[in-house]
């Protein structure tokens, strides 16, 4: 056991936990029996408090790692510490890609399925838990055996459940067959945020993934100027290249940059370079699987260029009905002068059983902003009433700021999580900074 | 849990009807407090600056009586705070403090040691207790209000810019101490406020009312700057205060 300062992938709020690392699910039970309040993490990759505890003890799942054996279609059974990154570098060798993955593979199976992680094909394949077919779970009462056929209350409780209801051990998921390691993608600029929004609407359902990046800080007639990337797995025929699973980062950022290195000006420009290198209208272009799905990988803790305050990202996701809301959205923080990186743009599908899974089908808008402008918590306050009241909600794996007054009104399973949640783990004895923070803990 | 804003939900204030600290409160309630427990030694005043954290939004106050001469006892009110809160303390503000007629009591004993232990002394004690009880959380902030009359001490206020000195160079190894713990402490340096402390005094160069201190206070809880300086400008100043010879400095300390 060790003591640590833990924080998300935002480097906000900082709180010290006493840090235990089993191996096994023998060693969960048993970390579980001496301390008094617990909470599990992953990779640290949620970007707020989720995986944390002050004062109490952190359950680090790194050690409960492994990969069983692929069956012939797909099956597999994997340590809940194992990350993305791990199991695509064993699977894709033998021809199975994951179902669901975000933006980076340095993620753990357990933060996958406790965040109920989406990527960009959730217009057609839903999120992490969609595929998942069981789970081993350590709650304070016992280790169990669960799927949406055994105890499928506490299965979809545990589905975006933020690890409040225990530590999941291993997880058994089924892959997709792929052909090859590369994705033909089709990139087109549009000039504005109405365009872009209206050509996914209509186009998406040809691909099997599609992703816009949107430029929130351009004014005027160009607000909101965006490139759209979709993308299919490429056949064996259509691709040089065999399965090649991903390759270790080359660059890192060594040290924490000055706070303020990334402001206006800077991220203007940026906006501006990415925005003109990317094609008018591409298709076809072969990619890497690592290009296409983690290109942030590329680079090591980049998240230290945002300094010592950190950053926030703030992803919500509104109905299909409240497509203006993005425009709203993207409109007071292009006014406000709150600098922010492009913005992710994405349609959802059909939403899963889980109690506090984010995703409904709609749109969701994720970006990250630097910690330090004064106007920046109203600002984002705001924006709160308008998700709110466009009957959205915020992803709880990415949040480090919302007010626990909106969460109810958010997540309206609330209440049945919190039964279920309570069933096994009477004593509230599984918490974490987050689940205080907007109080979702009991 | 404060948020990423450096917004706390469960605040304590040890001096809650101080003028500055309402002014803060008020803010830190428009934020995200929900629970603020106040301590002073006048509970109509307490009480005034209960209501007032509900107006603006605490959905849970209390009040508790202390007198900041007896020392000895400031371990128990911060216990009492503690308990009255009934979770985790996310920010302790230390706002105590008393001004005096200088040239009246500094050929008294009692009156020069009352400054000492209002202003410094009991501070001190209850900062071991709240430090304790942090440290254990392995979460939380101390804001302790220092001034900018810490910064050089003068002939006409000497027993408070020298008992505030103590407490904040003794604040910034408290500081140095929590690194590592999850908790952390900054120091508040406001300039000359219009408040019930000042009432009736003539005002400085650079003076501010109580709720720009509360804006800079919040901006200051945010950046996690060790010195939090009111106005901003300050932190220049205070420069030149430092730097001025000793006569100049008397000389312009004259009023
Ligand atoms: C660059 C980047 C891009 C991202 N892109 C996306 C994206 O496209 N889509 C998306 O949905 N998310 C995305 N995320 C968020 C990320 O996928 C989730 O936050 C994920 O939960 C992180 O997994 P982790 O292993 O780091 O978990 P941690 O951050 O360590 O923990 C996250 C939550 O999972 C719980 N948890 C972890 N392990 C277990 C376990 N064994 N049992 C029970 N609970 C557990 C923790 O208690 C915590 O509540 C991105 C994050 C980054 C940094
Ligand atoms: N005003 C300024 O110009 C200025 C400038 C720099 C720093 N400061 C500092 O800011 C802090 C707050 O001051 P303020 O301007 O808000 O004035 P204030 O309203 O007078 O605040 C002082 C607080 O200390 C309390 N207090 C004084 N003696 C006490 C005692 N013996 N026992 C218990 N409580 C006692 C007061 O209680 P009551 O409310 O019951 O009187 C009051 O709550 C002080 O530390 C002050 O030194 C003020």
């Amino acid at each position: 056991m060790s003591k640590e300062t833990l924080y998300g992938w935002g480097r906000t709020s900082p709180s010290v936990s006493d840090v235990v690392s089993p191996a096994t699910e023998l060693e969960v039970i048993k970390d579980m029996s001496t301390a008094k309040r617990y909470i599990a993490r992953g990779l640290g990759r949620s970007y707020g408090d989720a995986a944390q505890l002050g004062g109490g003890t952190v359950i680090d799942n790194r050690d409960l790692d492994g990969v069983g054996v692929i069956s012939n279609d797909g099956v597999v059974t994997v340590g809940a510490g194992t990350s993305i990154d791990e199991l695509l570098s064993f699977s894709i060798p033998q021809g199975w890609f994951v179902p669901v993955t975000p933006g980076t593979r340095q993620v753990t199976l357990g933060g996958a399925v406790a965040a109920d992680v989406h990527g960009k094909n959730h217009h057609v394949d839903g999120s992490f838990g969609n595929h998942v077919l069981e789970m081993r779970l350590v709650t304070p009462k016992g280790a169990v055996t669960i799927s949406p056929n055994n105890d499928a209350e506490l299965f979809w409780a545990t589905i975006g459940g933020m690890g409040l209801t225990g530590v999941i051990t291993t997880v058994t998921v089924k892959m997709l067959k792929i052909e090859s390691s590369q994705v033909l993608v089709d990139t087109e600029r549009f000039a504005n945020l109405d365009a872009v929004m209206a050509a996914m609407q209509s186009g998406d359902d040809a691909y099997k993934y599609s992703v816009a990046w949107v430029d929130c800080m351009s004014k005027g007639s160009s607000m909101g100027r965006a490139i759209l990337t979709r993308g299919d797995h490429a056949a064996k025929d259509d691709s040089t290249k065999r399965l090649e699973g991903p390759k270790p980062a080359k660059l890192f950022v060594p040290f924490n940059a000055p706070s303020g290195l990334l402001n206006t000006f800077t991220i203007k420009a940026f906006n501006e370079l990415w925005f003109r290198a990317a094609p008018k209208k591409k298709v076809g272009q072969p990619q890497s699987l690592s290009a296409f799905f983690h290109p942030l990988d590329g680079v090591r803790d980049w998240n230290r260029l945002y300094g010592k305050r950190g950053f926030v990202q703030y992803q919500f996701a509104v109905p299909e009905s409240a497509g203006e809301t993005v425009t709203k959205a993207i409109e007071r923080l292009s006014s406000s002068g709150v600098p922010s990186f492009l913005a992710v743009l994405k349609r959802f599908g059909a939403s899963n059983e889980g109690m506090l899974s984010f995703p409904m089908p709609g749109w969701t808008l994720a970006l990250d902003l630097p910690v330090g402008p004064s106007a920046l918590p109203q600002v984002l306050d705001d924006l709160d009433e308008m998700v709110l009241g466009a009957g959205g909600r915020i992803y709880f794996a990415k949040d480090a700021r919302l007010s626990h007054e909106k969460v109810r009104a958010m997540y309206p399973r609330l209440d049945e999580f919190l039964n279920v949640k309570n069933r096994v783990d009477p004593e509230g004895r599984l918490i974490s900074d987050l689940s205080r923070r907007l109080h979702i803990g009991r | 849990m404060e948020n990423a804003f450096g917004q706390p939900q469960n605040v304590i204030v040890l001096g809650g009807s101080s003028d500055i600290a309402r002014a803060i409160t008020k803010k830190l309630c428009t934020a995200r407090t929900h629970t603020v427990v106040l301590a002073g030694r006048n509970q109509q005043l307490l009480d005034e600056s209960a209501k007032e954290a509900q107006e603006y939004g605490a959905t849970k106050t209390d009040t508790l009586l202390f007198q900041a001469e007896e020392v000895a006892k400031a371990g128990e009110v911060v216990t009492a705070a503690f308990d009255k809160v009934g979770e985790n303390v996310d920010l302790v503000i230390i706002a105590v403090g008393m001004l005096c007629n200088q040239r009246e009591i500094e050929n008294d004993p009692l009156g020069s040691a009352r400054m000492a232990n209002v202003n410094y002394t009991w501070p001190v004690a209850a900062l071991g207790e709240i430090r304790r009880r942090l440290v254990a959380q392995g979460s939380g902030r101390i804001l302790v209000i220092s001034s900018v009359a810490s910064v050089r001490v003068y002939r006409d206020a000497y027993l408070y810019s020298g008992a505030k000195a103590g407490l904040d160079r003794l604040c910034q190894g408290v500081a140095e101490s929590l690194k590592g713990t999850g908790v952390t402490l900054q120091l508040l340096r406001p300039g000359f406020v219009r408040s019930k402390m000042t009432t009736g005094q003539k005002e400085a160069p650079f003076t501010t009312g109580v709720n720009e201190v509360a804006e800079n206070t919040m901006r200051g809880l945010a950046s996690g700057d060790l010195v939090i300086w009111s106005p901003p400008i300050l932190k220049y100043v205070a420069v030149a205060m430092r730097l001025m010879p000793n006569q100049v400095w008397h000389k312009l300390m004259k009023r």
